[in-house]
């Protein structure tokens, strides 16, 4: 199963919640007129520019535990090691929103116009985010579409960089995924350009597969823990923006 | 209220337009510009930066007051050029080699100034050799790196090896998402930050202290 191609604005505009919290202000603050009309600001800004992309390319666990070895950089035990063999289907991804964003960003910090900046900086990550979690749930749908997967099966994604999988493992990810068919090329320090891309593995199958505990080595080093969030909205309602729409 | 103190109440709330018209007011009060700048500018950025630590404003604002500031600035600076503005220190900020990231690294470079300090920003992927570089031709104080892969924070212990080889005086502050005070301390580094407030204290202290 293989995918590329473009994804809807829609998908991938954040609300202005999303925008606030990236940029620091708690969910308990009330934000005043005019830092509500940034982030509208930002948004827009976000809309008139991102190109939102994906690919994706199903693998087969064996293909995967390769991929996954990497470099050997990665940490031991980690929570991916322990998930994927049990998943339904694995497929690489990655996702982006181009680099017409950032370019945007660096000129307004230029101009001293931080604000804007900032807004569309944390905008564009959270897009790329979306994009992210759009390309997973396509990789979702078709496997129910195949009949791969029941309407309890969820997906959630993984990537190089967090909770033990190294981020020197983008070069495999890389070779056997060619995000490059959407615009995403690897530095040598293995940074994605466009900056502002997602890449990793959705992982498909029983919720109950990513059940484990932030108590890993490296968990200290986390500062969002963000993992409980995610793993914890696999059994909630259905997420905003589970259709999936491709321009 | 004073204009100055006016100047530096419209910058926490980050009323650009209010903070260039009262500059310009103050300059036509013959006011001098390094005082405009020491009393209304940084002033009310300190405000800002002391709020922003304790939580009491968050980023958005922070950002709002850095343009305010900036647009005093803009009316400012013909009346600096000839005239010699203390500081509170020259500080050689940037992403190191391999990394492009560089919100973080803007937004020290914001807060630093709003504080006083001269900031010599030399942008992203920036090599070992440009960081001592200009830290030695400007006599920087300090050297502040960003990183926000692991990937690439091995370059700042390049950094911080090249200062010592080469005898600089500069101290060297390293900070960013994966960076611990852990490894602040393994590869040597003079100071380790964990965000941009956090920053501005940690230069402070060590421009103070050498």
């Amino acid at each position: 199963m293989h995918w590329h191609g473009d994804i809807h604005i829609d998908c991938a505009t954040p609300t202005e919640t999303d925008v606030l919290r990236a940029l620091g202000v708690p969910v308990d603050h009330e934000p005043d007129a005019r830092t509500r009309d940034l982030v509208r600001e930002g948004i827009a800004e976000l809309r008139r520019l991102a190109k939102p992309r994906g690919i994706f390319s199903s693998v087969t666990t064996e293909e995967f535990a390769d991929i996954y070895r990497g470099e050997g950089d990665n940490n031991e035990p980690s929570p991916l090691a322990d998930v994927f063999p049990k998943a339904d289907e694995l497929a690489l991804f990655a996702a982006t929103i181009g680099s017409t964003v950032t370019e945007r960003v660096s000129e307004l910090f230029n101009a001293g116009e931080y604000a804007l900046g900032g807004a569309l900086d944390a905008a564009a990550s959270e897009a790329a985010e979306l994009v992210a979690g759009n390309v997973a749930r396509t990789v979702l749908a078709k496997a129910r579409h195949a009949g791969r997967a029941s309407e309890a099966t969820r997906v959630l994604n993984y990537s190089p960089g967090y909770c033990g999988w190294s981020l020197t493992g983008q070069g495999a990810l890389f070779a056997a995924l060619e995000p490059c068919r959407i615009g995403v090329t690897l530095t040598d320090s293995f940074l994605m350009e466009p900056v502002k891309s997602v890449s990793g593995v959705a992982v498909v199958g029983p919720a109950g597969i990513h059940d484990f505990k932030d108590d890993y080595a490296f968990c200290g080093a986390c500062r969002t823990h963000e993992c409980r969030d995610r793993i914890a909205g696999l059994r909630g309602a259905t997420p905003r923006g589970d259709s999936y729409e491709h321009a | 209220m004073s204009t100055l103190e006016r100047i530096a109440s419209h910058l926490e709330r980050g009323e650009h337009d209010e903070v260039r018209t009262l500059t310009e007011a103050a300059l036509g009060e013959t006011l001098s510009a390094p005082d405009i700048l020491e009393q209304g500018l940084i002033a009310g950025m300190q405000v800002v930066g002391e709020q922003f630590r304790n939580h009491e404003i968050f980023l958005p604002d922070v950002l709002m007051a850095a343009k305010a500031m900036n647009a005093g600035l803009e009316v400012l600076e013909p009346h600096l050029g000839t005239t010699a503005v203390p500081t509170q220190g020259t500080v050689v900020i940037g992403t190191v080699k391999g990394d492009l990231h560089d919100i973080g690294k803007n937004l020290v470079g914001i807060m630093l100034s709003g504080a006083g300090f001269e900031v010599i920003d030399l942008g992203k992927d920036v090599s070992p050799e440009r960081f001592v570089d200009a830290a030695a031709e400007s006599g920087a104080n300090v050297i502040g790196m960003s990183a926000l892969l692991t990937t690439t924070m091995p370059a700042m212990k390049s950094v911080v090896d090249l200062v010592r080889e080469r005898g600089l005086g500069a101290r060297t502050v390293i900070g960013g998402a994966p960076v611990t005070k852990e490894y602040a301390d393994e590869i040597g580094a003079d100071g380790y930050s964990f965000d941009a407030a956090n920053a501005v204290e940690c230069i402070r202290e060590l421009t103070q202290r050498s």
